[in-house]
């Protein structure tokens, strides 16, 4: 393929443009999110707009530069660039201005940047450099701690920084993984621990075990092919189980039921490998290393969440699955937002309509819940095109990943597109009640010019990396 | 080409995206089209709602003074969420509280119904505009707080508070029963206030403000467009005429009792007092709870209305009652004489005063001659024709039903009382069926025993001879302002079953009682120029003394005012009420006072000791 001649040529102007639009609509909402009568220019610096205006202008600037530059730069200095964002992350760390009690801003000057913001595309490009080299074999011991590494040092450091959400980030490029090899069953099974992570906040522990009991038993049966061991095996746990309790019971011993499962539990596994090793099934063996880390994480789940998250994070959780509620006080937040999008009705209240977030009923109305201006003044449909336009994105950003001929950049687009899918993922189902709340912006959207310039950097290296492909 | 790891990869992860973005447009779907409660609670949030208090209607009296009429006040409110720290000694200096009622005030409004610290609530209710004036200028220095404009009653001529009643603010059972009126509305909760009280209270209105999140008001709703203005009351012309009012009351200082006049044309009442009566301002703004219990506690019951609730026998004035029934019965005769030697000789017996014997009907009346009418009562109820005793006392009593008397009159006030006359069925529970006899009741005949009329009963009967045979149903609205005439029931003529020409004989009885020289009871009430027609009356108290009774109307031909005076344990009727009838009627007709001494000793006289004229 020949070598583009401009250095503009070549690029893929739908994602530039769903990008502007993104931007646009970002900042008429922040206009409206924090208008009123006394400052109604919408050139006014001294509103949030008005410096959001200051940031687009910054930002398209930005843009242009990083357009400019030769893309092998990106490569030759992506652990460079890594290096850099630790720096600045570790140095926020101990000189860092606190903003919302996280070490998170350092200042320069009258302005200050958030270091976490611009490390994620430096972590990425890192990722993609490790993970792009030719024949990397990504399921290798040593693939996996070098990738451990890379995302897992600038995420401790943000989680030293005391701003868990943006670390949280980082587990995104687990999607990136995926697409470069781990296998489905293991994502499966990722997927299970956050079912099981869900189920022991809002069950007791002893129907946690015995649903992990039956679906080892469940899996053994699908793929061992012996029903009716399955079954006499089951069922004599199961005996013993109860057998155990009302005596117990009988004797006056008040013992928890948890217990009494994890008594069968211990006794049933020997007999189960004695089985398999005799008949010679290595399914078992793998099941039974099923049931005891699923087993473990849950009572681990268990115990960290009642004993070692802090009271307030737990709250969040809680009534977000409809445990507790106090929209009064915790849950005022959220309650806020919902009030705000679900009055947005259908149609909406039209541009500058909106009273909940202009009168500040929504708190950090134009920073995290910015989505709530859309849902309260542009309604059912104002939200659908705003989703639809990241979803666009998001796919659009998939099919030129998918078109690269370097790993290096398909990595890269990977990344770039699980970051924006986990932020508006969080961000979005905060403000409707289906995450808890987490203090992530918006992509594009949220006022601010450190959220707004990572995201640009991020998308426009991605950008770059394809126009010369 | 079948599907390879790699390209199955890429539409998982689409796919997961897409999943994620249809389980939001889901929630989202959810939120703003299907679960309506959000609008209404964003309405909650930024819409508030403040209700404008109309003026009540302003009352004036028959010539149009005005009598009752309104003082601005404030509520002051706070908003317990803007209150800073700030100088409570200066505060409750300025409000002329003390520190502690602030305390507990702040304390108060949190158990009020609906509270919210980002609402305003009432902190003190009703400051005067003296107060507020101070407090304007420095309400800068305490955030949070501010007024609500009010209006209050106030009584320029300080009269007739029995008929006006008072205003007070609703309660939850008013609320719940009325979807009208909200918390802090003010209510007419007695006499006029109350009875007219749709018409005066006018129409509220509201203002829709919006509010952010601290409660600060950012402009009105939807420009106005929703608000609603206040309308205010209606005005009120009472048939009260003020000046006769406050002289009667004044007459009636340190009297226990009553007077009620009448226009006998149109069954307006002229006059209606209450005594002992109290001053209408006590009952208006902060104190009103507070004086209203001390007044309550009053053992001369200054808050009851004896006018409409008291209820006395009528005495010798009900003689005339049955003086018609008879005539009308035929079993008497204007010309019928009955003689007389100190008392009805027959049964029991009933005594009488001294007195020329025998008596005509006209000079019976004049003389109010015990004797005569109990020959006419038991000549009623023991009519022949009628063929039993239940059957003639059955007719006597829907004569005297007729009157008005044993139902109410309707008049326009509360609480008025139906008053008591006894019926067959309740003699036969009271004696036995049969067992009792004209004899056994004859006391009706002088207007005592089972009998329980109250003072305006008796102003109608003043009326209805003076009418010589009608009355239309006392009221005291002349005019609603704004409104076609009055309420029909008012202007209905009620006709008695006594034929018009027998009055023609009581009216010159009465005529004669008051100028018809010696043996007259109420000689004492005659006035040169004005022909008053009068019957005295002693009503028999079991409790004390006897009641003073008196009724009259003048002039005899064509007569403008008709009166009943009741004074409790003042003794007989021509002692004392008979010349405060007198000096009312002179007061109404020729607007000043012939006899300064007469009225100066009535003024004077204080007759409040219940037993001091036991026989
Ligand atoms: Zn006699």
């Amino acid at each position: 393929m020949q070598e583009r001649n401009s250095t503009l040529g070549g690029l893929d102007w739908p994602t530039i443009f769903i990008y502007l639009a993104l931007v646009f609509m970002g900042w008429m909402n922040i206009y409206a999110a924090v208008y009123s009568d006394e400052h109604n220019s919408i050139l006014d610096f001294t509103q949030r707009y008005g410096m959001q205006l200051i940031w687009i202008i910054l930002a398209f600037a930005l843009a242009l530069v990083i357009l400019l530059i030769d893309r092998r730069v990106y490569f030759v200095f992506a652990y460079f660039f890594y290096g850099l964002a630790l720096l600045l992350l570790i140095s926020a760390l101990f000189f860092g201005r606190v903003v919302n009690g996280a070490h998170s801003w350092l200042q320069i000057g009258s302005a200050g940047i958030q270091p976490a913001e611009f490390a994620k595309f430096a972590t990425i490009l890192a990722l993609a450099k490790l993970v792009g080299v030719y024949n990397f074999k990504i399921l290798q011991p040593s693939s996996i701690l070098k990738i451990s590494i890379i995302i897992l040092l600038p995420a401790f450091i943000i989680i030293l920084q005391n701003d868990t959400g943006s670390a949280m980030v980082y587990g995104a490029l687990i999607l990136v993984l995926y697409r470069e090899g781990i296998p489905n069953w293991f994502m499966l099974f990722l997927v299970f621990m956050v079912f099981i992570f869900i189920l022991v906040i809002i069950a007791s522990n002893a129907l946690i075990l015995i649903l992990l009991f039956c679906s080892t038993i469940l899996l053994f049966a699908i793929y061992g092919d012996k029903q009716k061991e399955v079954i006499s095996y089951a069922l004599s746990t199961a005996i013993f189980g109860l057998v155990l309790y009302f005596t117990l019971n009988y004797l006056g011993y008040k013992i928890s039921s948890t217990y009494i499962i994890l008594t069968s539990m211990i006794i049933g596994i020997p007999i189960a490998l004695v089985y398999a090793f005799f008949r010679r099934i290595r399914l078992i063996y793998f099941l039974t290393l099923f049931l005891v880390i699923t087993t473990v994480f849950a009572l681990s789940v268990d115990y960290g969440y009642h004993r070692i998250l802090p009271i307030h994070q737990q709250k969040r959780i809680n009534d977000l699955l409809g445990i507790e509620a106090d929209p009064q006080g915790w849950g005022y937040n959220v309650n806020q937002s919902k009030i705000a999008i679900g009055s947005g009705g259908f149609w909406g209240k039209g541009f500058l309509g909106g009273t909940q977030t202009k009168f500040n009923f929504v708190p950090e109305q134009s920073t995290d819940f910015i989505f709530c201006t859309v849902g309260e003044e542009w309604g059912f449909v104002g939200s659908t095109v705003v989703l639809s336009l990241f979803v666009i994105l998001l796919l659009r950003l998939i099919m030129i990943a998918e078109r690269q001929r370097e790993a290096f950049a398909k990595v890269y687009g990977y990344g770039v597109a699980s970051i924006i899918f986990f932020h508006v993922a969080v961000n979005v189902g905060m403000t409707i009640g289906l995450f808890p709340v987490i203090g992530i912006p918006l992509p594009f959207f949220s006022y601010g010019g450190s959220s707004l310039w990572a995201f640009t950097i991020l998308l426009f290296i991605f950008i770059k990396l394809d126009s010369s492909r | 080409m079948p599907l390879n790891i790699t390209t199955d990869k890429k539409y998982i992860i689409s796919s997961i995206i897409i999943f994620v973005f249809i389980v939001m447009l889901t929630k989202l779907f959810m939120l703003q089209i299907v679960e309506q409660s959000y609008k209404l609670s964003a309405s909650n949030n930024v819409l508030r709602y403040i209700p404008q208090y109309p003026a009540r209607g302003l009352i004036y009296d028959r010539n149009g003074d005005l009598i009752v009429c309104n003082q601005a006040a404030y509520d002051l409110m706070v908003i317990k969420n803007e209150v800073k720290a700030f100088d409570t000694t200066e505060f409750a200096s300025i409000l002329g509280i003390n520190i502690d009622q602030i305390r507990a005030s702040f304390s108060q409004i949190k158990r009020i119904k609906g509270y919210s610290p980002y609402k305003p609530s009432v902190f003190l209710k009703q400051i005067s505009s003296k107060t507020y004036a101070v407090l304007q200028e420095k309400l800068y220095k305490f955030p949070g707080f501010d007024v609500q404009p009010r209006t209050l009653r106030t009584y320029p001529n300080k009269i007739a508070g029995h008929l006006f009643g008072y205003v007070g603010e609703v309660d939850e059972d008013m609320i719940a029963k009325n979807p009208y009126y909200q918390l802090g509305d003010y209510i007419g909760i007695n006499g006029l206030e109350k009875s007219y009280e749709k018409e005066i209270r006018g129409k509220k209105g509201v203002k829709i403000f919006m509010v952010d999140v601290r409660s600060r008001i950012k402009g009105s709703y939807e420009n106005g467009l929703y608000d609603t203005v206040a309308v205010v009351g209606q005005d009120i012309t009472c048939t009260i005429d003020a000046k006769l009012q406050g002289y009667g009351e004044k007459l009636m200082a340190n009297k226990i009792g009553s007077i009620v006049a009448i226009e006998p044309k149109t069954g307006e009442v002229l006059a209606m007092i209450s005594s002992p009566t109290y001053d209408p301002e006590l009952l208006v703004g902060r104190e009103r709870t507070a004086n209203y219990r001390t007044l309550q506690s009053d053992t001369l019951k200054p808050i009851f209305n004896r006018a409409l609730m008291a209820l006395y026998p009528p005495g010798s004035t009900f003689k005339i009652v049955n003086g018609l029934i008879g005539l009308q019965e035929g079993t008497v005769y204007p010309t019928t004489r009955y003689g007389c030697a100190g008392g009805y000789p027959i049964g029991r017996g009933v005594g009488c005063h001294i007195h020329p014997s025998p008596l005509s009907f006209t000079q019976a009346i004049q003389m109010s001659c015990n004797t005569y009418f109990c020959y006419v009562f038991r000549g009623i109820v023991d009519k022949p024709i009628f063929g039993s005793v239940e059957n003639g006392f059955s007719v006597w009593k829907k004569h005297v039903e007729s009157f008005g008397f044993g139902n109410r009159l309707n008049i326009d006030l509360p609480n008025e009382l139906r008053g008591l006359v006894p019926s067959v069925s309740f003699y036969d529970r009271y004696f036995r069926k049969g067992g009792w006899n004209s004899l056994t009741i004859i006391s009706l005949s002088i207007g005592q025993g089972e009998l329980g009329t109250s003072p305006l009963q008796m102003a109608n009967l003043s009326s209805i001879i003076a009418n010589r045979g009608y009355y239309y149903s006392p009221h005291v609205v002349k005019e609603i302002k704004g409104k076609d005439g009055i309420d029909p029931k008012f202007t209905t003529k009620h006709i008695t079953t006594i034929d018009s020409t027998w009055f023609n004989y009581v009216v010159e009885g009465m005529d004669m009682a008051v100028n018809g020289g010696a043996g007259g009871t109420a000689l004492n009430a005659a006035l040169p120029k004005i022909r008053i027609c009068g019957k005295t009356g002693t009503a028999q108290n079991p409790h004390g003394a006897d009641h003073s009774v008196f009724i009259a109307f003048a002039p005899k031909e064509n007569p403008k005012i008709a009166i009943a005076v009741y004074i409790e344990n003042a003794g007989f009727g021509g002692t004392w009420a008979s010349p405060i009838a007198s000096l009312m009627i002179e007061k109404y007709l020729a607007d000043s006072i012939s006899r300064p001494d007469l009225e100066k000793y009535i003024k004077d006289a204080v007759l409040l000791d219940r037993h001091a004229r036991k026989k």
